[in-house]
């Protein structure tokens, strides 16, 4: 029965959301203005609005002290090298778990979801020695190795999750129709859970792109993604409000360019194959 | 081509036997029909057959060679399933290229046996429209096709009509048995519909259990069921089976009247009780009649119509040589 919803009302719940939502955008907003001020204006107290005089200086000066390009590279590298190594890996795992269950296949996944719950900064000094062992510390395959093993799990998870709404008697008929393993994934399993990959993908991309704590342990120059970028304007000759701001824009652009356009495919990542 | 046996086969999930040892033999070329209540193991007989579940013990003989260890895709057979289990993704030429593409055949070959095969199955103005744009009958032929392509040994059906609705299914009911009549080739059929079963099969496979009830023409289970299940099973209405003096009068633990063999009377007969409902089909009508003292119910079918309303007194007579009778084993007394 459809609830007689009044205009009133629903005025009221719109003026909310957008609020709320407002609330949720204010903090890029205020990096958005504050990367056009001028230092001064940026730590103006009382903080001024819009009517400040506008400039691009912030950003030239971020493109003069570092190398904006090499870390853009490094991240794409990085974000999108550890999501094709992940998929790859996580495609067979939850083919099996979805499909060829065993006795234990519940906890595998539990287990594996609680590796997430450990704190990252317990196996650094095992990587970092592990790494420097190998000489590959500030290469981008530590980071596309490390970040796919911190982001495994949740691709798992999240195909496991979209592979269990494929009806088995279809991978059943093509293994009928003489289809090998091989087939079967290739032929009818992949295309059939193409938006479910897509979303793990964009979701990955993302998770991978944000990722903070390794990316800016392991790396010093060489493979410093976007993330070392910010970091490498908020510290040691005091706070430079409007270049660290200018550089954040110029770090999240990309992916938030990229989140604008897959807005659709994303929510029914984040949702985590709940919707069906 | 198309000789299956199964010699003493089982099948377990974990403590559970749901097959207790099995032996069968379908020869080339026939219709066989597995029939029975769910959970009788129909569909898990046909599962091992086609390799889509391992058996626990003994082995399966597709054309003399041993197949119980082989993939579904080496045994050369073809399923028809009951979801139909098209690839959505894949327009209906291509479902149906996909086992000769899976067998490396090549493309002028593929295009033809395509093109009969669509022909034969009413499909070619569909044939590059997605499973998702068709009817359920035209998915279910399309399944069919696939399945012909394959020139399989045996085709495997696993409740294929269920999907459909009853005027659709009679008419793929008999476009199937068409087919067999044009192929020849072995079909391997499992339904809980005793129609179904009766009207397709050569041999007819009564399950109960994992347990073969008995195997026969249609005809031979009708008029001569082994034990009371299969008596109950085959026939539409079910078989009357009265326990008790009544049987014992006629030398056995259980007598079974089929409701087509008795005669109705408004004045006299062996048998006198109370209509309860009549069903009018206009060919036929099916009486239900209460307080023989006998049974709880019996059902009686009259050719043409009769006039029975609720509450009338009724007499009848079975039809003495068309009596079944079965000992206290609910085995037939012959």
């Amino acid at each position: 029965m459809a609830r007689a919803v009044t205009t009133q009302k629903k005025i009221m719940w719109t003026a909310l959301a957008w609020a709320f939502g407002l609330l949720m955008f204010f903090p890029i907003l205020w990096t958005f203005l504050t990367s056009f001020k001028t230092e001064a204006a940026a730590i103006a107290d009382p903080p001024v609005w819009f009517l400040f005089d506008w400039t691009t200086e912030n950003y030239a000066a971020v493109q003069q002290r570092s190398n904006y390009p090499l870390a853009l590279m490094n991240s794409i590298i990085i974000a999108v090298g550890s999501t094709i190594l992940g998929i790859l890996l996580a495609v067979p795992a939850a083919w099996a778990m979805a499909f060829v269950p065993g006795k234990r296949t519940k906890d595998v996944l539990l287990w594996m979801l609680s590796t997430k719950m450990l704190p990252a900064v317990g196996v650094l000094y095992p990587l970092v020695l592990l790494a420097k062992w190998l000489g590959v510390m500030d290469s981008r395959i530590l980071l596309i190795v490390v970040l796919m093993l911190i982001n495994l799990p949740i691709i798992v998870w999240m195909l496991y999750t979209y592979f269990r709404e494929i009806p088995g008697e279809i991978l059943e008929a093509s293994r009928m129709d003489g289809a090998s393993l091989k087939s079967e994934i290739l032929y009818v399993l992949t295309p059939m859970a193409v938006p479910g990959i897509a979303s793990t993908v964009l979701l990955n991309i993302i998770l991978a792109w944000n990722e903070a704590f390794w990316t800016i342990l392991l790396t010093t120059v060489d493979a410093a993604p976007l993330t070392k970028f910010i970091a490498g304007f908020s510290a040691p000759e005091g706070l430079f409000y409007a270049k660290l701001s200018a550089a954040s824009m110029l770090a999240i652009a990309p992916i938030l360019i990229m989140g604008w356009f897959s807005q659709k495919q994303l929510v029914r990542g984040l949702t985590f194959g709940a919707v069906k | 081509m198309g000789n299956i046996n199964l010699k003493q086969v089982t099948k377990s999930f974990g403590d559970v036997q749901v097959i207790p040892p099995l032996d069968l033999e379908i020869n080339e070329g026939e219709f066989v029909v597995f029939v029975g209540p769910s959970g009788c193991g129909k569909s898990t007989l046909l599962r091992l057959i086609a390799g889509l579940e391992d058996t626990t013990s003994g082995h399966i003989q597709i054309d003399g060679t041993d197949a119980t260890s082989l993939p579904p895709a080496k045994r050369g057979l073809a399923m028809v399933f009951q979801s139909y289990a098209l690839y959505p993704h894949m327009t209906v030429r291509k479902n149906i290229a996909f086992p000769m593409k899976m067998a490396g055949l090549d493309q002028a070959t593929q295009d033809a046996k395509i093109e009969a095969a669509a022909k034969a199955l009413n499909l070619t103005d569909y044939l590059d429209r997605r499973p998702g744009q068709l009817s359920g009958g035209q998915r279910q032929r399309v399944a069919i096709g696939r399945a012909i392509v394959r020139e399989p040994a045996a085709f495997l059906f696993d409740e294929p009509l269920s999907n459909l609705d009853a005027a659709l299914r009679v008419g793929m009911r008999l476009e199937i048995s068409e087919l067999h009549e044009k192929l020849k080739t072995t079909m391997i059929y499992v339904t809980h519909d005793q129609v179904e079963a009766m009207t397709m099969a050569d041999k007819i496979v009564v399950l109960q259990a994992g347990v073969i009830e008995q195997v026969g023409s249609p005809l031979e289970l009708y008029h001569e069921p082994r034990n009371k299940f299969v008596a109950g099973f085959i026939g539409s209405p079910k078989m009357n089976q009265i326990d008790g003096p009544e049987a014992q009068k006629h030398g056995a633990t259980t007598i079974g009247i089929r409701p087509e063999h008795m005669t109705v009377s408004k004045t006299e007969g062996l048998w006198k009780g109370t209509v309860g409902v009549a069903e009018h089909l206009g060919s036929d009508t099916f009486i239900h009649v209460h307080e023989t003292g006998l049974m709880d119910m019996m059902t009686v079918r009259i050719t043409g119509d009769i006039e029975a309303r609720h509450g009338d007194t009724i007499y009848l007579s079975p039809q003495m040589d068309q009596l079944h009778r079965f000992d206290a084993q609910g085995l037939r007394i012959a």
